[in-house]
Formats: C-alpha cells, sequence, structure tokens
C-alpha cells in the first residue's frame, strides 16, 4: 500500500487501516510454536508471539528460556498443538515400571526406549535430542523418526526418568513406554541380515557381469584365446557357487515351502529359472561347451533380493507394534491406603478393592464404581460419544475414560487385563490376527506364470531334441533364464515404495501395498462421527438473545470444568470485561448458577433454567437434534437460548460427495446418540438408513464383519472405540486427533485434519494400481518376447544378458516415473511468523 | 595378457575386502535407521553451549 507510508494520511484513515489489518491479522495469525491458527481468545493485543494453547506456550518458553530457538529456523512443523496434561509420570520411577521397560547399559547408566506421540519431522530430531540433555544426568537422547521411539539413557542417580518424560511431554511429545524392545531384537538381526545378503549378491553380480563383460566382447570381435574364455567360465563360476549358496537360498527356501504347502509363489518359478542356470552353466563350463548363465543368474538374485526387502519393509510397518494400544490406558494411578494417604502407584500393581483418587481431568486408571464425589466422565474413548455423562456415588466408571469435572473416588472391581478398556484392545489383537493377508497380484499370477513356462521349456526341448539334444537343452534353460520373472517380483513392491513415500510426505501413512490394492476399488466406506466428520470439541454454534447476557454467562462459565463451559469461553473470549462473580454455584445434571455484579444468573439445561425463571419463546423453529440447548436467566426470565455442538469439518461435505461420485457408499457408523448422528448426516446429505447411531464398540465390530462378507469394507475413525473395527476392515483407516497410539491397528493414518485426505488416498491408490498394472504389463511383454526368441534358438547370452537388465530398468523408471501421489509435500502452515498490528 | 591371471585374483580379493567391510557396517547397526541421520544432519552444532549429542554410540553393537 502506498498511502501506508505517505506522511499526509489522515488520522481517520489510518484507524481505519489499523482496523482492516487487525481483522485480517486475526484471521491469519498462526501459533508461534506449532503454526496453527490461533482461536481469537487467545490473541494477545501486542505481543509478538502468539499461541493457540497453553501447551504451546510452555514448549516456547522452555525454548527460549535454554536457547533452543534455532527449533523455529526449520521449515516443517508440528500439525497439532500441544497438549500438555500436566501428568507427573511418577509411574515411571516405580520398580515395577522400571522392571518392565528399564534396561541397563554396560556402562552403568540406565536406558529405555519411549514411544512419542507426534514426532515426524528434523525440527522433531532436533528437539527430542537436545532438550532432555538439558537434565543434569541424561546422557544421550536418540530418536528413530520412522518408528517414533526414543532412546534415553540416563544416570539413575542424577535424575528420575519422571523428569525426562516431563519434559518431552511440555514439548508436546507425550511418551509412553514400548514394550516391544525384546522382539525388535529379533527383527534388527533379520534386517541386518536381509542387508548382509543384498551386499554380498551386489558385490558378486557385479564382478560376474565384469567378467561377461569381456567374454561377450572376446566373442564379438572374432574369438577370444580359449584359454582365457576358460579362464573367466571357471572364475564366474566360483563366483556364482557362493551367491547361490549364501544370498540365493532364501528362493529356494521360498519355493521349498510353496511346494510343501501347495500354495504358488513367485519363488517357485525364480528357484527354477536360478537351479537351471546353475546347473546347466556349471556343466557346461566343465564340459567346455554351450553358454554359461552366470551374469543372468547373480544379478537376478541381487535384484530380487532388493525387491523383496522393500516389500518386507513395508509389511513391516504394517503388523508393527499393536501394543502400542496398550499405553493408551493409564500407566499410573493415585491409590488412597488405609490412613488416607495418597501414593501413585504404576497401573499394574493395582488390585480389586483399592480406593481410587481421580481428580479433575485425570484419566481413570480401572473398572470401579464411584465411592465418593460427583463429577462428569467423558466415556468418548470407549463409547465414541462426545458429551459427557454424569456420575455420583454408585455409578460405574471404566478405566481409560477421562474425569472432567470434579474429584472423585473410586473402588476398583476390575483391573488391568480384566477392565473394559484391555478386553477391548484384546479383541482388537485377535482381528488383527485373524485378517486373512490380501495375496498380492504378482503372486495370483505366479500360478499360471510356472505353468506356461514350464510347459513352453518342455515343448522347445522336446521339438529340437531328436535333431540336437544339446542345443534343445540349451534353448530350454536359455527360455526359463530368460522368462525368470524378475521384473515381475519387483513390479508391485517397488511401484507401493515409491507410492508409499510420495503419500507420506502428503501426510498420508499407508502401511501396506495391500491397502492399495483394497483401495482402487470402490466400496463401502463407514465413518465414526466424532473426531472424523466433526472436529470433537464443543462450541457455540447458535446464539439468541442480547449481546450484553454474554459477559455474564462468560463470568460463570470461566471456572467452570464443564465441557459446554468450554465452548463458552472459546466463544467469548474476546470478550473485552468479564464482571466479577460474587458466588456461584453447580448443580450437577442442571448447571451452574451464580451472582454475577448484582444480577442472579442461571445457566443451564431447559428443564434446570426453567424451574427458576419464566420461559421466553425461541425464534428458532426447528431445533436441530445435534445441537445441546442451554438456556441462560437474568433474574428469574429467560433471556437467551444458546445452542452448542460439536461442529462437522468444513471440507466434510465436498469430500464425502467426491467419494460417493467416485463410486463409493458412504455410510456413518457412530456411538453417539441416533438423532445426532442423523442430524449430522442429514447435513451431509446423507439418507437416515445410512445413519447408525449408538453402536458400541462391540456393535461397530459386529456391523463391519457382516458387511465384509459380501463387499470391501472401509473404516474410518479416531479412537479406541473404533480400533477394533478398523482392524477388522478389508482397510482401516485413523484420522488425525485421534491418539496416535491407538491407531497401530489402522492400514493407513491420516495427519492432516479433515476428510479431505480421504479422496487424495482413493485418487492416488486408483493410481499406483494402474502403475502396477502397466509394471506387470512391460515385464510380461519382454519375457514374451524372450520366450519366443528361446524357442526358435534365436536367442544367445548377450541378448539375455541385456534383455533382463532392460526389462527391470522399466519396472523401475516406471514406478518413479509413473503419477501416484503428488509429489509435493502437502501446504502446511509453514511461517510461524505472527502478523499482528 | 596372462597379467589377467594375477589382476584378477587380486581384484577378487579386493572385492573381499569390500564385503567384509559392508559385512561389519551391518552388524554395527549402520543400516538400522536410514531416516534420522538424514534429518540430523540439519542441525547446526550449538557453538554456545555445546551440547551436541554425541554421535550413534555402539550401544546396539554385539555386546563382548
Amino acid at each position: 500500500m502506498a498511502t501506508s507510508s505517505n506522511s499526509s494520511t489522515t488520522p481517520g484513515a489510518n484507524a481505519a487501516g489499523f482496523a482492516l489489518g487487525r481483522s485480517e491479522a486475526r484471521r491469519e495469525t498462526a501459533c508461534t510454536h506449532c503454526g496453527l491458527p490461533v482461536p481469537d481468545g487467545f490473541l494477545e493485543d501486542g505481543a509478538t508471539a502468539q499461541f493457540c494453547c497453553a501447551g504451546c506456550r510452555t514448549a516456547f518458553s522452555i525454548l527460549s528460556e535454554h536457547g533452543l530457538d534455532q527449533y523455529y529456523g526449520f521449515a516443517e512443523r508440528r500439525t497439532s498443538p500441544v497438549r500438555a496434561t500436566g501428568r507427573t509420570y511418577e509411574e515411571f520411577d516405580h520398580e515395577a515400571f522400571q522392571s518392565l521397560y528399564v534396561t541397563t547399559t554396560p556402562d552403568g547408566l540406565s536406558r529405555v526406549e519411549l514411544f512419542l506421540e507426534g514426532v515426524h519431522c528434523a525440527s522433531c530430531v532436533w528437539l527430542v535430542e537436545r532438550v532432555p540433555l538439558l537434565l543434569p544426568g541424561v546422557v544421550r537422547a536418540e530418536l528413530n523418526v520412522g518408528r517414533s521411539l526414543a532412546a534415553i539413557e540416563w544416570d539413575a542417580a542424577a535424575v528420575h526418568l519422571s523428569q525426562v518424560a516431563r519434559s518431552l511431554e511440555s514439548l508436546g511429545y507425550a511418551p509412553h513406554p514400548y514394550l516391544g524392545v525384546r522382539r525388535d531384537e529379533v527383527r534388527r538381526k533379520e534386517d541386518r541380515s536381509a542387508i548382509m545378503r543384498i551386499g554380498v549378491a551386489g558385490a558378486i553380480a557385479i564382478n560376474v557381469m565384469l567378467a561377461a563383460l569381456a567374454m561377450y566382447s572376446g566373442w564379438l570381435a572374432n574369438g577370444i584365446e580359449s584359454q582365457y574364455e576358460r579362464f573367466f567360465r571357471y572364475i564366474s563360476l566360483g563366483l556364482t557357487i557362493p551367491a547361490v549358496l549364501f544370498p540365493g537360498r532364501v528362493f529356494f527356501a521360498g519355493a521349498w515351502a510353496a511346494l510343501r504347502t501347495r500354495a504358488l509363489h513367485l519363488d517357485l518359478p525364480i528357484a527354477i529359472a536360478l537351479g537351471a542356470g546353475v546347473i546347466r552353466g556349471t556343466i557346461n563350463t566343465v564340459t567346455d561347451t554351450g553358454p554359461v548363465y552366470f551374469d543372468g543368474v547373480t544379478v537376478l538374485i541381487f535384484l530380487l533380493l532388493v525387491g523383496r526387502y522393500l516389500q518386507q519393509r513395508g509389511q513391516r510397518a504394517a503388523t508393527d507394534a499393536s501394543e502400542l494400544l496398550y499405553s493408551l490406558t493409564p500407566q499410573g494411578a493415585r491409590v488412597v491406603d488405609e490412613g488416607g494417604a495418597v501414593r501413585e502407584l504404576p497401573a499394574a500393581a493395582l488390585l480389586p478393592g483399592m480406593l481410587l483418587d481421580v481428580r479433575a481431568g485425570d484419566t481413570i486408571a480401572a473398572d470401579g464404581t464411584v465411592a465418593e464425589g460427583r463429577s462428569s466422565v467423558n466415556l468418548s474413548l470407549l463409547t465414541g460419544e462426545s458429551r459427557p455423562v454424569s456420575v455420583e456415588a454408585g455409578s460405574t466408571v471404566y478405566a481409560g475414560t477421562l474425569n472432567v469435572a470434579g474429584p472423585l473416588r473410586v473402588r476398583i472391581e476390575r483391573a488391568g487385563e480384566e477392565s473394559r478398556v484391555a478386553r477391548l484392545l484384546r479383541q482388537v489383537e485377535e482381528s488383527t490376527r485373524r485378517r486373512a493377508p490380501v495375496v498380492v497380484l504378482a503372486n495370483r499370477m505366479a500360478g499360471w506364470f510356472v505353468a506356461i513356462v514350464l510347459v513352453l521349456a518342455v515343448v522347445t526341448w522336446a521339438v529340437g531334441a531328436p535333431t540336437d539334444p544339446s542345443a534343445a537343452l540349451d534353448n530350454a534353460i536359455a527360455l526359463l533364464v530368460v522368462t525368470c520373472p524378475c521384473a515381475l517380483a519387483m513390479a508391485t513392491p517397488l511401484a507401493v515404495t515409491v507410492a508409499t513415500g510420495r503419500a507420506a510426505r502428503r501426510g498420508l501413512f499407508i502401511k501396506g501395498g495391500d491397502a492399495i490394492e483394497a483401495l482402487s476399488r470402490p466400496g463401502i466406506i463407514l465413518l465414526d462421527k466424532t473426531g472424523t466428520i466433526t472436529e470433537a470439541r464443543v462450541s457455540l454454534v447458535h446464539w439468541e438473545g442480547p449481546e450484553w447476557v454474554k459477559p455474564l454467562v462468560l463470568a460463570l462459565e470461566q471456572e467452570s470444568t464443564h465441557p459446554l463451559a468450554d465452548g463458552f469461553r472459546r466463544a467469548f473470549a474476546n470478550l473485552a470485561e468479564v464482571p466479577l462473580v460474587e458466588s456461584s454455584s453447580h448443580v450437577t445434571g442442571g448447571g451452574i448458577t451464580g451472582r454475577v455484579s448484582g444480577h442472579d444468573v442461571f445457566v443451564g439445561s431447559p428443564a434446570f433454567v426453567s424451574r427458576h425463571a419464566t420461559p421466553m419463546p425461541s425464534g428458532r423453529s426447528t431445533i436441530d437434534d445435534s445441537l445441546t440447548p442451554v438456556w441462560i436467566a437474568v433474574d428469574g426470565a429467560v433471556v437467551a437460548h444458546a445452542y452448542l455442538g460439536d461442529p462437522v469439518r468444513p471440507d466434510a461435505k465436498t469430500s464425502i460427495s467426491a467419494l460417493r461420485q467416485a463410486g463409493w457408499s458412504v455410510r456413518i457408523l457412530s456411538g453417539d446418540a441416533t438423532p445426532v448422528v442423523r442430524a449430522v448426516g442429514r447435513s451431509l446429505g446423507l439418507a437416515p438408513d445410512e445413519c447408525q447411531g449408538e453402536a458400541t464398540p462391540e456393535e461397530k465390530l459386529r456391523v463391519v464383519e457382516s458387511l465384509k462378507v459380501d463387499h470391501r469394507v472401509v473404516m474410518v475413525g479416531d479412537g479406541v472405540n473404533d480400533a477394533a473395527a478398523i482392524a477388522a476392515a478389508t482397510v482401516g483407516i485413523g484420522v488425525h486427533g485421534g491418539a496416535e497410539a491407538s491407531l497401530a491397528t489402522a492400514d493407513i493414518f491420516l495427519t492432516t485434519p479433515g476428510l479431505a485426505p480421504l479422496v487424495e488416498l482413493m485418487q492416488g491408490a486408483g493410481n499406483t494400481m494402474r502403475v502396477i498394472r502397466r509394471n506387470i504389463t512391460f515385464s510380461l511383454l519382454y519375457n514374451v518376447v524372450g520366450a519366443s526368441l528361446a524357442i526358435v534358438g534365436l536367442i544367445n547370452p548377450v541378448i539375455a544378458a541385456v534383455m533382463m537388465p532392460l526389462s527391470s530398468l522399466t519396472v523401475v523408471l516406471g514406478s518413479w516415473y509413473g503419477h501416484t501421489f503428488e509429489r509435493t509435500a502437502s501446504n502446511r502452515p509453514t511461517s510461524p511468523r505472527t502478523v499482528t498490528a | 595378457m596372462s597379467i589377467l591371471y594375477l589382476v584378477l585374483p587380486l581384484a577378487l580379493v579386493i572385492v573381499l575386502a569390500a564385503v567384509l567391510a559392508f559385512s561389519w557396517a551391518a552388524r554395527r547397526g549402520q543400516f538400522d535407521d536410514l531416516e534420522t541421520p538424514a534429518l540430523r544432519m540439519l542441525h547446526d552444532d550449538d557453538p554456545a553451549t555445546g551440547t551436541r549429542p554425541r554421535p550413534a554410540a555402539p550401544h546396539d553393537a554385539p555386546r563382548p
């Protein structure tokens, strides 16, 4: 703006410009720490640093206090606000915990592996590896980004693990103990030996190829002295035999296993080709006749091992860490002993009959009945129900649910493995185990492939044998080697690896290739409501009443822990003055009442408020079932109606219609009340019979399993209440906002909010399958050409040696340049700088 | 060309050395995590405090 620097601007214009700049700033202000938009209520005028929540503020102050602001220079940033829970992590210091998870290093330090929520980028590595070191006594902190595991080594005499855990949590990386350490040891050994095999096979292949190059050049240049040719052949033989015996052994083992189980596997044609090539090559070397196939065989082994390694890594991620789920259940609890003293115990040490002290904001650690206190409990972990349920003495509460309102004393009835959440998690594990693996396209083709190639080889030999038995055999073996399904075996894993890599940059984490195959054709999508379609937070949707009432409401709700109060606080946070509350009291199940600057104010459910005040007519003719009405009365008369609800994500409608256009049948499956679910469905254009409410986790599992009988079922959800259904579905998708650990069972995990990533996912999966099919077509084409040449006896080792790598190269290039997912990173907010006036 | 009889075995000895070096690296866990080191190298040293963590230590190497 040219006028902004002009000193002759009138004060009035200046003020207008200021106001405009301010309102724009309000829309665009990003949290200094996490880069997400700052809600209006949290904006601070004049401050250069703005935060979207208290957690981000804490993280920022820790970083700047210790001169670690460099963090803010990294381009990639968190995509979720820091959720500081204020947990003490005292249970991490308990003996029972230590004996389960903590090991001792040779130099006398303690070592633990923690699963961290929300790590994914360079700045996360930087923070996690530096901030714990600020505590004296912490010696080493190392993060494995791919698996979200941080290894911490510390001196137990100098520092407590709980301090380390608190420092990680204050940065927004909530730590959970990781149980898989022992299994990891096995896996690490497997990985290392796979890498070893690839290395050895590669080194041998390159050298055999060099020898072959010498022989071919000599052969093309009118002959090579026979003594040197024999020397090269024996060198190649000497190199090939270890390649087949050590790295190549896996294919023979695989083929043998396939034969024994009478299953057809790609290993079978590979083993036949390798075996035939080596045996015939050895005979030809010793008898000094005919072609040898050593270069082909060794290159095959190398390329096939690479393909197999990529595939294994993909599958690894898919089966990874179902025990992460267990980290969701609370690790510690406050137990009241006989004398009334409260101490923290790890959850594993809880027994029925103990008395728990549960503060507001704590997660309940065991199933039990309330002995003392009144509160409301958020059951969303178990039921997906977003509105909290009131509890009082005698009510049953469950482990894993959140106490939101007031302190409770709970008598334990079932703890640990017996609790409802633990049983649910076991169901999840079982469904994961039961799920039949999707047979990849290449393996489905293997059977036909073996049959055709073997028949052709026999025919080639039988036709040629009467005239020249030796040449006929060589032709048959050339056929076997040249048609070895190398490109076929690499086609799927390569395309899947490239596609999942690109998808991950877009915030779509795909764990297995079979998920891509299953998503490429439409079926039924079941969407959870709370947290998936909606934002899973209460906000004020509609207000009916004069403005002057708002400060009175805010004043009363300011201190309340009720979740609806949160909605008022967010909506009214930009009010300038908040009047003083002279007295206030909560009425459980009703609302809140108090005296605010000389007025008697009631805020609560219509039933509660109408007992104390004369009602006012509502201007709203149709009341949306998905909203909770709250009436406000001042001095004996209702003056305002407020409607609070869980808002539908802005991109939900367009995404759902895009999915339906692509042929998917979209349904809602929610634990929330049926009228609420139907109302949300109606606003998204779904028919009432496509919206099922009041579904318990067990019911969700049943629905998925019954639909799965004759449909492809995709379950999309965000919580433990969906976990069993997610695990049982053909493809399970976990969405942004859910506890990360609860998504361990999902095949796909979306880190960008909203439903738009779903649409992108389906399109990308379709594209990837097209690339895979193209790869397979190309490699089959090479095989057809090679086989025809071999049958008529036109093939020679040089042609074979050129054709095979060429077909693999086509597959590699096809996978790399094929259009699957967008290649750019998703447009996350990258600039944390605020633009406040 | 009889030099081939010397050079080729020599080349194979060098290959053997390379394979041994590779297997040593694989056993030491150099290939265990291929993702994090790529991100870690983006970090500058902190000249003020020098709190750069020590490079990956052999904690996961085979224990003696």
